[in-house]
């Protein structure tokens, strides 16, 4: 990715990101919001999630229906996530409409209504996509892992929230949390598209600046105390199916040990894709695990996750069993894989090839304008824009050292916590 | 003014006759190509005539099961050597099996292509089916199968199928049945790939970071001299009989949270007349914006789902016209009854001219973006060859988006969804 991009933060603290690219005419515009599932206490659990649905809502100036139909009717395609660390509201739009996908965000920003009925009916909507998510047994045992693994820091919790807070929660919860957290010094703007830097510069300072800065509240500070051994839980459910999960604590996104983590990651499970919209997409049939568990028939697939987070979160390695293997003998397995990484250096041949596919990873993405866009301000999320320029850099210059000094920090037994989905139909 | 120019501008941005490539090679293969050099990366995408319309019934998955174990091991690489090549160069090559075709996708960076079409030519040409290679696969197949039971969406289009294509190969799931899938051995992947894979009829587009010239020298260097004078002809499909009356069935899947709901029709095939009315209908029915009429009925209004949306598959044969939610278990009936007067009321009256203003600018609007990437731009031109739409089809769909009325959209509605005639399938606790 080249540096071709404007940084500018306004009076009243909005940041703004910009990025000239002119192979096609679309435009692709993302407001985020530094508020997630990790500022929500006991009791008002999803609220930050619940609140993107209200986004969609309306306003004075946009009624709800008016709102989605605008959209839609100009080409645009829009959307919304929440996350642990933010929420994030995009729109990508054929260039010469994006005036829309501004005005809407400026608006929303300060003057959705949050309609008491409307509050009511999204609440049984949003109780369906919790009651979605339960039907899959990965978000069964995800749920668990993440709560054993945290029992302070507000990582612990899934971001949908707890059926009990959903069930609770009331309009001035939702009201509340709104107003706290959307406000402009809150706020990060990002551009990406066929357009004039300027021209926009000028537009955007048109329907942000007269927002007024808010007094944006601290996030929750929770540090989770230093990990005092190995957890180990089951969760039973229907099914055929077992599944395993290893969750080890991992560093945030910001500190130096994420990027001998992200090769470790690349070697051992495949290359991650960093890619939200298009591109990506190489196999992992010749990494460490697949080769140690697929191969030799313990499993039918293995892969896992590293997430650029604000906070420590959680390096996880998913396998699904093979039907004729007990998860124990799938977990020796594992164990093998990790304790020959935190044994024995890598090869630096090894470390080119992760690089080279992280960097034909960053090709593909450059493809599309709504993932050029979406870099641009979710890096500042957890980091800065810059962590996203660099990042290829970062990766080139680790070390078979490096890698094998992660391992060992992080890849502990008693840094992790493994659970077992175990099928009510066909329990091994 | 400026939305002339934006237009005209987006207009060239399209791909047309004058920068795609459509050429036939030498056995046969047709091949479209089309150049991009914003990025350094290319996509090849394709299909074969081998789906599972020649799978035996008590073999049914055959054919997909043959297309996933063509990459399993070749005369001269391993599959370990097969992923090595690909994951050494971060490319990328898959291929599995569909009702008509066996479809394959590839990405590679530029100069990488000789390659990919080498490992390409390679399974197809020599695929070798190693019996340990197979017996991997099938446990992963099997394991599939298995979530596919326990996933309430899959099973109720499952479901919904054997409903609305009953005595029509459309009836049958291409991945098989546990029972089918067990039953095929590796001699049956081996003859199936010898009678079935040769040259005739398979179509090939390649679009990203290289002049289609050197493309198709590519391509005939390497594909072109692929043989086999037994290939048969894909089987005739038969005629489908339409529903008689709504049919409702349930499949049961105990200790699920969720019931998924799918309701509607067969459709019109992608060829058809009809079909771009259809095609915008269905946009106001339960596309557009948050899900068209059925999202505003069953979520915004009712909050009784988090998804509700109806969609159209059209394609060779018959499509399915079809409404999908997922809801709570004991709002199964309710949601059932709100999904079929909306299907009335559309059936029965069409929709607004509003509705049809909307879509036709949504429809309009969105292209650029649908063919922003090379993926997207493969996928149109597959779409081109595979409905003889004509290179100049994205050019002119603007003028054919416009021209549909609302007595078309609506003649298509009463063609198409009756709502005394309609499959019902539920798949939850």
């Amino acid at each position: 990715m080249t540096k071709n991009h404007t940084e500018i933060i306004l009076p009243n603290g909005l940041k703004i990101l910009l990025k000239e690219i002119h192979t096609a005419p679309l435009i692709s515009s993302w407001a985020w919001y530094r508020v997630g599932s990790k500022d929500e206490p006991t009791g008002r659990t999803g609220v930050s999630h619940w609140v993107e649905h209200m986004q969609f809502k309306g306003t004075e100036q946009f009624p709800a229906k008016v709102l989605d139909k605008a959209i839609s009717r100009d080409g645009g395609q829009w959307n919304a996530f929440t996350y642990m660390d933010w929420t994030t509201y995009f729109e990508t739009m054929p260039a010469d409409k994006i005036d829309l996908a501004l005005r809407l965000e400026a608006d929303r920003m300060t003057a959705s209504l949050f309609d008491e009925q409307e509050v009511a009916s999204e609440r049984t909507v949003i109780i369906s996509e919790r009651e979605g998510n339960e039907n899959e047994p990965l978000f069964l045992l995800g749920e668990a892992l993440q709560h054993a693994a945290f029992r302070v820091h507000p990582y612990h919790h899934e971001v949908i929230g707890d059926l009990a807070d959903l069930q609770a929660m009331t309009r001035t919860d939702l009201y509340h949390h709104y107003r706290s957290y959307y406000v402009p010094d809150n706020a990060v703007l990002a551009l990406a598209g066929d357009f004039e830097t300027g021209a926009m510069l000028r537009r955007i300072r048109v329907l942000f600046e007269p927002i007024p800065a808010g007094e944006v509240p601290p996030r929750l500070a929770r540090p989770e105390p230093e990990a005092r051994g190995e957890h180990r839980l089951t969760v039973e459910g229907p099914g055929e199916t077992t599944y395993l999960q290893a969750a080890y604590r991992a560093p945030a996104a910001n500190d130096p040990d994420f990027f001998p983590l992200t090769v470790l990651d690349s070697l051992l499970a495949g290359p991650s894709n960093l890619n939200m919209f298009g591109g990506g997409g190489i196999s992992n049939k010749t990494s460490r695990l697949y080769c140690a568990l697929v191969d030799r028939e313990l499993a039918v697939s293995a892969g896992a996750s590293l997430i650029s987070t604000l906070d420590p979160f959680l390096y996880s390695i998913v396998v699904t069993v093979h039907p004729q293997r007990k998860p124990d003998e799938a977990l020796e397995a594992l164990d093998a894989e990790i304790h020959r990484i935190r044994k024995e250096r890598v090869s630096k041949e090894e470390i080119a090839r992760a690089v080279k596919q992280a960097r034909a990873n960053f090709a593909y993405g450059s493809e599309s304008i709504t993932n050029q866009a979406f870099w641009l301000g979710h890096a500042e999320m957890f980091a800065t824009y810059d962590w996203f320029l660099t990042y290829l850099d970062k990766l080139a210059k680790v070390t078979p050292a490096q890698v094998q000094e992660a391992a060992q920090k992080y890849l502990r037994p008693q840094n992790r916590v493994v659970g077992t989905y175990l099928p009510a139909g066909g329990a091994k | 003014m400026k939305n002339k120019v934006s237009e005209n501008s987006s207009l060239h941005s399209l791909p047309g006759p004058e920068d795609i490539t459509h050429v036939t090679l030498s056995n046969g293969i047709t091949l479209l190509a089309r150049s991009n050099f914003n990025s350094p990366s290319i996509v090849i995408g394709g299909h074969l005539p081998c789906g599972a319309l020649f799978d035996p019934p008590e073999k049914l998955g055959l054919a997909d099961f043959t297309a996933l174990a063509l990459m399993r091991g070749t005369q001269k690489r391993s599959f370990q050597k097969i992923y090595d090549d690909l994951e050494s160069n971060a490319a990328s090559l898959s291929i599995g099996g569909g009702t008509h075709t066996a479809g394959f996708t590839g990405r590679a960076l530029a100069e990488d292509l000789p390659l990919l079409l080498d490992l390409l030519a390679d399974i197809l040409f020599h695929p070798v089916f190693p019996a340990d290679e197979v017996e991997r696969l099938r446990a992963q197949l099997l394991t599939g199968l298995a979530i596919r039971a326990q996933d309430t969406a899959d099973m109720a289009s499952l479901t919904f199928d054997q409903i609305v294509f009953e005595g029509h190969p459309y009836a049958l799931p291409e991945d098989g049945w546990p029972e089918t899938v067990q039953a095929i051995t590796r001699d049956d992947l081996a003859a199936f790939h010898a009678r079935q894979y040769g040259p005739s009829g398979m179509v090939l587009a390649i679009v990203g970071a290289v002049e289609s010239k050197k493309a198709i020298e590519q391509a005939e260097k390497i594909l072109g001299r692929w043989k086999n004078p037994q290939q048969p002809r894909p089987p005739e499909l038969p005629p489908l009989q339409p529903l008689r009356k709504t049919t409702r069935r349930k499949t049961v899947i105990p200790g699920k949270a969720q019931s998924d709901i799918a309701i509607g029709s067969s459709g019109p095939l992608r060829k058809a007349p009809e079909y771009m009315s259809a095609s915008l209908g269905n946009s106001a029915l339960g596309q557009f914006g948050l899900g068209g009429r059925i999202g505003e009925t069953v979520r915004e209004k009712s909050g009784l789902a988090y998804f509700a949306y109806s969609s159209l598959n059209a394609g060779v044969g018959p499509g399915a016209w079809v409404v999908n939610a997922g809801v709570n278990p004991k709002n199964v009936e309710k949601t059932i009854d709100l999904v079929i007067k909306e299907i009335r009321h559309f059936a029965e009256k069409g929709i607004e001219a509003n509705e049809l203003a909307d879509s036709q600018s949504n429809y309009i609007g969105r292209l650029p973006l649908s063919l922003e990437s090379n993926a997207g731009v493969v996928n149109a031109l597959l779409n081109i060859e595979r409905y003889d739409l004509g290179l100049d089809y994205y050019q002119r769909y603007p003028g054919l988006v416009q021209a549909v009325t609302r007595e078309a959209v609506l003649e298509t509605a009463r063609q198409y969804l009756d709502p005394e005639k309609l499959a019902i399938a539920v798949a939850g606790p």
